[in-house]
């Protein structure tokens, strides 16, 4: 089976192949997970109801792909429509909000220094916006193209550019901050 | 500078918890790889993004290897039951699966009862049929356990079930059917994301997806089957959405619903015999004269309130943090202030709370303790997390024993839809609600809120509960939904309402149905008085219209045959009959079905709209609306301006202000435009900021 595409796979899916569908779920159960998580960070439990929600209903979607795009930025696409959804409960957001900032705590008082580095990846993606931290994960993560990220989020490749560009810009201001308060 | 990211860098890398020696390596090799890849692409200086890059390595986050095998198991499962069609095992599901199992899980049985005919279409004349008539009058809600409140929606859901089954099996049949938009191909992003920017809720609020119904030619599926729907919900939250200059998706759009949002004042029946009179008329297509619309209205009986036996009420409120905006609580306590000025005063009002923890605010109590009421509305407070199930499981006990045996006992669950926490056994608790209806307490939604709504779920549980669902943006609509049509909202006339039409071949070639596309229903479930259709409420009109394209236009496909006129008593002079109108009603008490009918001849055609009611014009221009809305498919050059045109001529003497609000929300959505490409992921996610 690995010598098909995803697409062709997802084809086959769609006509009731069951085999087929197995497959693509075993080639893509840990792609959707992980864009789960990241996108609820520290609510594994949710991610991984996000995740199954996602495999539940992939066979409803998979009849409406056509192959127009590929396979995986069209995952993608449910991954985070789904994702966000479940992340638009206000309760979900403040645990959220809470993770990061447990995190972070938790860096910099196990090493009994705030300028503990792997806190800062924390530090860095809670202060970014829910816009920039999606687009920093599909690219940065999931090595998307900006057209692809694009594709993914409904938004024009121009926008993911800057996007970026605007993420880098805050980190090196980040990165500037922390030197001057040493 | 410089040197401080590159140190950054590296004491990123090196401490970086839990990931061991191997692991690291081959993040950072596989960083440097990526890295020589993408700079091809992008711009070379993205030293702090490589930073976070390899961070992210570290940390992929992945799932234990039981939670992986379940999901996957349980997706194959489905996937099984789908495609072998062998819906009913409901197997255990995992309980953390919430709302999309449970969606998923109604549909298969549903598929299996029957599969929608993917029903009609045509394009012409407007045929505008009133009925109107009698009902058992106060017999009718009074009666039965069962019956009484249901009136509006509780055939929304079930064949809203079906428009989805239909859907899945002729899933390959493009979307683009139901848009005037190019073909799918042109747009390959949105062609193959379309199902999940659909029932994804890109505001996050969340809508079933649907494709308008098209053109049906006469030879070929002469008749046409569908259950009413005298909801409106789908009109209010459009209007919430124009005013903030954002058009809501397709899927947001049931035209039907926005047709029958307005009163119209067709005549009711003259006697009590019959729960509803029906007024047809045909009129030239405003959006395209060789075509005619059918229109039919439905006009039910009113009843004398004062004669009822009291009603039986529970508030079911939804006091979950998200309810915390001026939009939600606040307003909601208002909107029951005025349900309860338009109660009997021998009426009585409980309320239960749910958040954390469900408990009764207060036990049945008379409309006459006004104040006691009021006091303990006003003390509601939004806080804490939603448990929906369990203040459900209250509200109906509370219900029950104080069960009103002739009159009316329903549970109104006011909500904005977020039951994310605590709702472990959403299926258990639709069969809860249905089981329940079945012993006679009835179940109305309220929805609040724009943020998180859940329109799908809220009409699964009215449609499960006998009831129906409605939304409540402003105070005025909760004035329109509690006070103005508090009969109708409450009490049914007349249950299982459905609608069969039989075209002429001879006179019809095509004809296409405006909405009603998750209302639709088999041709043979018309006679099944198992298959569950809409209510009606007393006083309330409901309109559906046809598109028809006249036989001898030139335009049908199909040359004329013989009229296949084999189940209905028809006239033997079918040459002036267009159609022949069969409505089955079950009256709130009844378990078998009455049948009236009608033909519709050309009498009742009006080549001068002008000499058409007010109503049959107006509803006209509502129904292109939302077409239009839709997509515009068969609307062709028909725009926004010339809904305005059409509905200032038939604006009627417009008591309540609606239909002057609606000229103002086709300007708002002139404005409001593109509606396409809808809001994306992005806008949903982020309009709190």
């Amino acid at each position: 089976m690995d010598d098909k595409s995803d697409n062709s796979l997802a084809f086959q899916a769609a006509a009731g192949d069951s085999e087929a569908f197995a497959e693509l779920l075993e080639r893509h159960y840990d792609r959707i997970y992980r864009v789960s998580a990241r996108i609820l960070f520290g609510e594994n439990e949710l991610a991984a109801d996000v995740a199954q929600e996602v495999c539940l209903k992939l066979h409803d979607k998979m009849s409406k792909f056509r192959g127009d795009s590929q396979f995986t930025t069209w995952l993608y696409r449910i991954v985070v429509n789904t994702a966000y959804d479940a992340l638009r409960a206000k309760s979900v957001r403040e645990r959220i909000e809470q993770n990061y900032a447990e995190t972070i705590s938790l860096h910099v008082t196990e090493h009994g220094s705030e300028t503990d580095d792997s806190g800062w990846l924390y530090m860095a993606l809670s202060q970014l916006s829910d816009k920039l931290r999606s687009t920093v994960f599909l690219v940065l993560e999931e090595g998307l193209t900006h057209a692809e990220a694009g594709e993914v989020l409904q938004i024009p490749e121009k926008t993911v550019s800057w996007r970026m560009h605007e993420v880098r810009r805050q980190l090196r201001e980040m990165a500037v901050r922390r030197e001057e308060t040493r | 500078m410089n040197d401080d990211l590159a140190r950054l860098k590296d004491a990123l890398r090196a401490t970086m918890p839990q990931a061991s020696a191997p692991v690291r390596e081959q993040a950072i090799s596989a960083v440097l790889d990526h890295c020589s890849r993408q700079r091809q692409i992008e711009s070379p200086s993205d030293d702090e993004l490589e930073m976070l890059k390899s961070a992210f390595r570290n940390t992929v986050p992945q799932a234990p290897t039981s939670v992986r095998n379940k999901a996957i198991s349980a997706a194959r499962e489905e996937f099984d039951s789908r495609t072998k069609g062998n819906g009913d095992d409901r197997r255990l599901m995992d309980k953390t699966l919430k709302f999309s199992a449970l969606i998923s899980f109604i549909r298969r049985p549903v598929m299996q009862i029957s599969r929608p005919s993917l029903a009609l279409v045509g394009s012409t004349v407007l045929l505008a049929v009133g009925i109107v008539s009698y009902q058992i009058v106060v017999t009718t809600y009074l009666p039965m356990q069962s019956t009484q409140y249901s009136e509006i929606d509780s055939t929304q859901s079930p064949n809203a079930f079906l428009s989805e089954s239909l859907q899945i099996e002729s899933s390959f049949m493009s979307r683009s059917l139901d848009k005037n938009r190019p073909e799918p191909e042109m747009y390959p992003m949105e062609s193959a994301m379309d199902s999940d920017i659909h029932d994804s809720y890109q505001t996050g609020v969340r809508f079933r997806e649907f494709n308008s119904n098209s053109v049906k030619l006469v030879t070929e599926e002469p008749v046409s089957t569908f259950s009413i729907d005298v909801d409106t919900a789908s009109y209010a939250y459009l209007r919430a959405m124009l005013q903030q200059g954002i058009v809501p998706p397709k899927d947001a759009i049931r035209t039907e619903e926005l047709v029958n949002y307005f009163d119209y004042d067709y005549a009711p029946p003259e006697t009590a015999d019959q729960p509803f009179a029906t007024h047809v008329s045909l009129i030239p297509s405003p959006w395209n004269p060789t075509n005619m619309l059918m229109h039919i209205g439905i006009k039910a009986f009113e009843p004398d309130r004062s004669e009822a036996s009291p009603a039986n009420l529970v508030f079911l409120i939804d006091t979950s943090g998200s309810m915390d905006q001026p939009n939600k609580l606040p307003l909601l306590i208002r909107s029951f202030k005025v349900l309860l000025s338009n109660l009997a005063s021998d009426d009585t009002v409980a309320i239960v709370a749910y958040a954390g923890s469900a408990g009764v605010v207060l036990e049945p109590t008379p409309v006459s303790q006004r104040r006691k009421i009021l006091d303990s509305l006003e003390n509601l407070y939004a806080g804490g997390s939603t448990a929906g199930g369990e203040g459900i499981r209250l509200a109906y006990s509370l219900a029950e024993r104080h069960m009103q045996s002739d009159g009316v006992n329903r549970v109104i669950l006011a909500t904005d839809g977020d039951f994310n926490v605590g709702m472990t056994d959403t299926d258990e608790l639709e069969e809860f609600i249905s089981r329940k209806r079945s012993s006679g307490v009835f179940l109305s939604v309220l929805g609040f809120g724009q943020d998180n709504y859940n329109d799908e779920l809220m009409q699964h549980l009215a449609q499960s509960g006998n009831g129906n669902a409605a939304y409540i943006d402003t105070i005025s609509e909760a004035r329109k939904v509690l006070a103005e049509q508090v009969a109708s909202t409450l009490f049914a006339v007349a249950k299982d309402v459905k609608i069969q039409v039989e075209f002429n071949p001879e006179l019809v070639s095509e004809y296409r149905l405006i909405g009603y596309e998750t209302r639709m229903l088999e041709r043979e479930d018309f006679r099944n008085d198992k298959v569950d259709a809409g209510e009606i409420g007393a006083g309330h009109a409901v309109t559906a219209i046809y598109e028809l394209t006249p036989a001898e236009s030139g335009t049908g496909l199909i040359p004329p045959s013989r009229y296949q006129g084999n189940e209905s008593n028809l006239n033997s002079d079918f040459d002036s009959e267009f159609a022949f109108l069969k409505i089955r009603y079950k009256l709130p008490d009844a378990q078998s079905s009455t049948l009236v009918s009608q033909p519709v001849t050309v009498d009742h055609y009006h080549e001068k709209a002008d000499l058409v009611p007010h109503d049959v014009r107006f509803s006209a221009a509502v129904a292109a609306f939302g077409q239009i809305l839709r997509g515009g498919r068969y609307t062709g050059e028909f725009g926004y301006e010339d809904v305005i045109v059409l509905a200032k001529e038939a604006i009627g003497d417009d008591q309540f202000g609606y239909r002057n609000e609606f000229i103002r929300l086709v300007r708002m959505a002139q404005v409001a435009e593109p509606p396409v490409p809808p809001q994306t992921v992005e806008q949903r996610l982020y309009d709190s900021e």
